[in-house]
């Protein structure tokens, strides 16, 4: 019998790509139905005011304009849901509503909305809507927010603290650092970002009056997520009364998981004009309106042993929420950044302390990595301070501190599920080796003599991917308010194609391509047979979406499985078919046949055939080869590595030059490692872009100074670097395929490498830490400042 | 509102002439008034590139320019660069070196690189990056668009290419 060629492994180029390529992809905005509207918004210029009065006059007679709503029109509707607020601990959560009623709380707050017959007509509206504000002090910083005295922006949220929450133990942290040989305290920020995916957010609803269905395309990573919260919690109508559909979409880092306002105004105002209504904002919209990432002000302690032993490690940090709380912030700095602070080591003790705070500035929620990387950058800052502090090298302190691969399954006493598997120093060593790090070290004091200032930076890391069992991080557990489970379908139809749906919803992952792979092998048929369908709520059955690098780890799982039930079935009717026992039977390469007869087989489109005409089946047996999956994974899955940057430094213009990036990471077994490395760059791009460039920045007034991209550092292909990229494999234990994910790696490793280079460098002139990003001005800054202080090398 | 002024226009070899707002930009005449959606808007500021289009033979953001601008010019959209079925080299570039992955910034980031290969059909790496400068793309680091660019560039010199492979 001729073996099938093997897909899986193969690095293949995506399915996804010849409509793209050729400008055919159907994003939101190229949908237009018949006598569809467009909406504009009236956004606030305060950050924190009380809204006086609104005159919707001049807007209302302008030609062209059909309908000008306030939030006080949509009042019939809730506020957006608080879908995973921290675990444990009691929120004081403020959802957004449709538009403000009464006061905005940040630069951009949706006030009004105009909805007009095409796109610059609502636009020019948007200027002759009159509001009057009562401005009240803002205040932007999560640290002073809580102080006395600060503008408060709820009620319900005393020192504007929605929620106090911690992992680990108080006691034993207290107890190590008192104790202890070394401690090292350092006061890490680690700054707001904005996603930026190059699509913005937008949605055009539709409403049938005769059926009272409305129908949502939308930019969504999460379509079933988003007509569950929109139908129960904010509209409370039937989840069967929207159908959500997710086009092609335009990269969301996170930004497309939430549920916005926009969404419910633009379904609301397509129920009352009876007419489909378009929103898209524009890119200063995205950026004072869409959600933020990171932003923690963190006061850290490490405590340890003169001989490179961590003992000990306190963490307090103040967590941005923003004006309002988003649909999952609650979750992102508890249970995705305390449980996994102590990283990659084996810390006896340590304690976190988390305040979620309100703030004057745009919400803020998962980012890519969402929490993760935050931990990351926490830990591997800290263990290059307290290795210069002991005067160690960081790769030996690491090394020293390293969970054992005997160790795992590893519980690491925050609270975290058990992390599955490991083997940190290979990563770390192939890494070092990539970089010849003895003879870096040498090169590094050479240039130092000629004063050039070179550096290096190790980052290893661990993350959660794979998100996640459902009984863990439900309502009881970590707070997150339903299951995290994913659904697939498989079906063979009549003619031997095979189709599947899936919950995952690919936004340039590649899922497409991958889960082909794995079902073109798993089911012996060509590549080609196998056709992936997603982003329709009408088609699969339920999807908690692609986020939290699970697509494959929990998305892909549940299409093996699904398969393996096929082929279960397959080889019940093929039995029936050639007279033989179901259980002598074996499903191998596409056939099923009687164990030691492969001679006399019935290919899986006979059996498909067979099963789809259903003349003659074996007694209980269904037609049809079609079987669902909903998967929900015993663990997480936890990739690991090690990535290392070195750079330079010219004091003279405080300019960081990237000069080498290398990364070693570990994401279990390979579907396509065309797909897996994509991946890891664009991850590694978006961790350098928050060490070097981006800063979502806003003034003491809550003034967002970087509004759009003329002033927030988007990288250009020129301010990145080539990636050199390694591997090391272990396959997760935690599902049939052995694989992790990779769509978070690189961005959760990579700042650190990079600052940690930068540091390093710097390190002759007394420089201990400095925040991100560390453009040219600031390290400049901070060479100054040395050399004033009589601390320069040079 | 201005009174709307009469445009003739070239696209992808196929003349058009409407009426058309003296504001209009020429990437919504592109997309709205011809249904060539293939051009995107991803910013407000002309960072981004997403828009890119060719113009009389040069690379233009089209959100920078009024459709009346256009009028009398021959433009290529993304629609119009595959000829007779066949990818044009950089596309094929993009495809085969995973150079694109949620596709939002391709058609920009493509029609930028077409522009490139026409003024220097071998560009070094620094040149690459430093040519896209107008381009942003949020998704794949632009290491594999780098090297789409050089697998059309040699394609076009009618050196020999290799398809898709992992890196290491």
């Amino acid at each position: 019998m001729a073996d099938v060629t093997k897909m899986v492994g193969k690095a293949i180029k995506r399915r996804e790509d010849p409509k793209l390529i050729q400008g055919r992809g159907t994003f939101l905005d190229d949908i237009k139905l018949p006598g569809m509207l467009h909406a504009a918004v009236v956004r606030s210029p305060y950050a924190h005011a009380r809204i006086k009065r609104i005159d919707v006059s001049r807007a209302l007679a302008y030609p062209g304009v059909v309908a000008v709503f306030t939030g006080e029109d949509m009042m019939d509707i809730n506020p957006m849901p608080a879908a995973w607020q921290a675990g444990g601990v009691k929120s004081n959560a403020v959802t957004p509503r449709a538009l403000a009623v009464g006061k905005v709380t940040h630069v951009g707050d949706g006030v009004a909305l105009v909805v007009a017959e095409d796109r610059y007509t609502a636009r020019d509206a948007v200027d002759l809507v009159e509001v009057e504000y009562e401005p009240l002090p803002a205040v932007v910083d999560a640290r002073k927010a809580t102080e006395p005295g600060a503008p408060l922006l709820h009620e319900v949220a005393p020192n504007n603290i929605c929620m106090e929450w911690e992992c680990g133990s108080k006691e034993k942290a207290d107890a190590a650092i008192a104790g202890a040989e070394v401690v090292v305290k350092e006061e890490i920020i680690n700054q707001r970002l904005i996603p930026t995916p190059m699509e913005t957010r937008g949605c055009v609803a539709r409403y049938d009056v005769a059926t009272g269905e409305f129908t949502l395309w939308m930019t969504s990573q999460a379509p079933h997520v988003h007509r569950l919260l929109l139908t129960a919690f904010v509209f409370g109508i039937p989840e069967t009364k929207l159908r959500c559909i997710a086009p092609n979409v335009g990269g969301g880092f996170g930004q497309k998981i939430f549920c916005y306002a926009d969404y419910a105004f633009t379904m609301w105002a397509a129920r009352k004009l009876g007419r489909p209504v378009k929103y898209v904002e524009d890119r200063s919209e995205n950026y004072k309106a869409s959600t933020h990432g990171r932003d923690h002000v963190t006061e850290v302690e490490i405590a340890g042993t003169r001989d490179g032993k961590v003992t000990g490690l306190r963490v307090k940090t103040w967590a941005n929420l923003g004006g309002y709380f988003s649909t999952i912030a609650g979750g992102i700095p508890t249970t995705l950044y305390g449980r996994i602070t102590t990283g990659v080591y084996k810390i006896p003790a340590a304690h976190v302390k988390v305040w979620g705070v309100y703030t004057n500035t745009a919400m803020v929620d998962a980012y890519r990595g969402a929490g993760r990387p935050e931990a990351s950058y926490l830990i591997e800052r800290m263990m290059d301070r307290f290795a210069a502090e002991i005067g160690m090298d960081p790769a030996e302190v690491r090394r020293r501190n390293f969970i054992q691969p005997q160790d795992f399954p590893y519980d690491n006493g925050l609270g975290m599920l058990p992390y599955d598997s490991g083997n940190y120093e290979p990563a770390l060593n192939k890494a070092l080796q990539m970089v010849d790090y003895e003879n870096f070290r040498k090169e590094q004091a050479e240039a130092r003599k000629q004063g050039r200032y070179l550096g290096l930076g190790i980052s290893s890391y661990v993350e959660i991917c794979g998100v996640a069992p459902s009984a863990w991080i439900g309502a009881v557990g970590q707070g997150w308010g339903a299951g995290l489970f994913e659904s697939a379908n498989v079906r063979v139809h009549l003619t031997g194609k095979v189709v599947v749906t899936t919950g995952s919803l690919p936004h340039g992952q590649g899922v497409e391509t991958t889960f082909a792979q794995i079902v073109a092998d798993e089911l012996g048929v060509p590549y080609e047979d196998v056709t992936i369908e997603w982003g329709d709520t009408l088609a699969a059955p339920f999807g908690y979406g692609t986020y939290g690098s699970r697509s494959l780890a929990v998305g892909g799982t549940a299409v093996h499985k699904s398969v393996q039930k096929i082929k279960e079935k397959a080889k019940i009717i093929a039995a029936h078919m050639l007279e033989a026992a179901p259980e002598d039977m074996v499903f191998e390469n596409g056939k099923a046949y009687v164990k030691g007869s492969p001679d006399k087989a019935k290919t899986l489109a006979e059996v498909a055939l067979q099963a789809s005409l259903a003349y003659s089946l074996p007694s209980g047996v269904e037609p049809f080869l079609d079987e669902t999956t909903y998967y929900d994974p015993p663990n997480c899955t936890f990739p690991f590595g090690t990535h290392i940057a070195i750079v330079e430094v010219d004091t003279d213009t405080g300019k960081v030059d990237l000069k080498r990036y290398v990364a070693v990471d570990d994401v279990g077994n390979i579907i396509n490692p065309l797909i897996v490395e994509g991946q890891l760059h664009g991850g590694i791009a978006q961790g350098v872009a928050q060490a070097l460039y981006e800063h979502g920045y806003y003034d003491e007034d809550g003034e967002l100074r970087s509004s759009n991209l003329l002033e927030y550092a988007v990288p250009t292909a020129a301010m990145l670097p080539r990636y050199e990229l390694g591997h090391t494999v272990t396959p997760s234990p935690v599902n049939p395929m052995g694989v992790k994910g990779a769509g978070e790696a690189g961005t959760i490793a990579s700042a650190q490498a990079v600052m940690n280079a930068v540091i390093d460098a710097l390190s002759p002139f007394g420089i201990k830490h400095l925040q991100m990003p560390a453009t040219p001005e600031k390290v400049w800054r901070a060479i100054q400042n040395s050399r004033q202080m009589g601390q320069a090398a040079d | 509102m201005a009174e709307k002024v009469r445009i003739s226009v070239n696209v992808n070899g196929v003349q058009h002439e409407h009426e058309v707002e003296p504001r209009q930009l020429l990437v919504y005449y592109l997309r709205e008034t011809l249904g060539l959606t293939g051009t995107h808007v991803g910013c407000d500021t002309s960072q981004c590139g997403a828009c890119t289009v060719n113009v009389d033979g040069k690379a233009v953001k089209s959100c920078t320019m009024f459709a009346v601008q256009a009028d009398g010019s021959r433009v290529t959209t993304i629609e119009g660069l595959a000829k007779d079925g066949n990818y044009h080299p950089v596309q094929e570039g993009f495809w085969e070196k995973h150079g694109l992955q949620c596709g939002f910034c391709t058609p920009g980031m493509i029609m930028a690189a077409v522009d490139l290969l026409n003024k220097n059909p071998n560009p070094s790496e620094g040149e690459i990056r430093h040519a896209l400068e107008g381009n942003l793309c949020r998704c794949t680091g632009y290491q594999n668009i780098v090297l789409a660019i050089q697998y059309a560039a040699a394609k076009l010199r009618g050196e020999p290419v290799t398809g898709a492979v992992a890196d290491d």
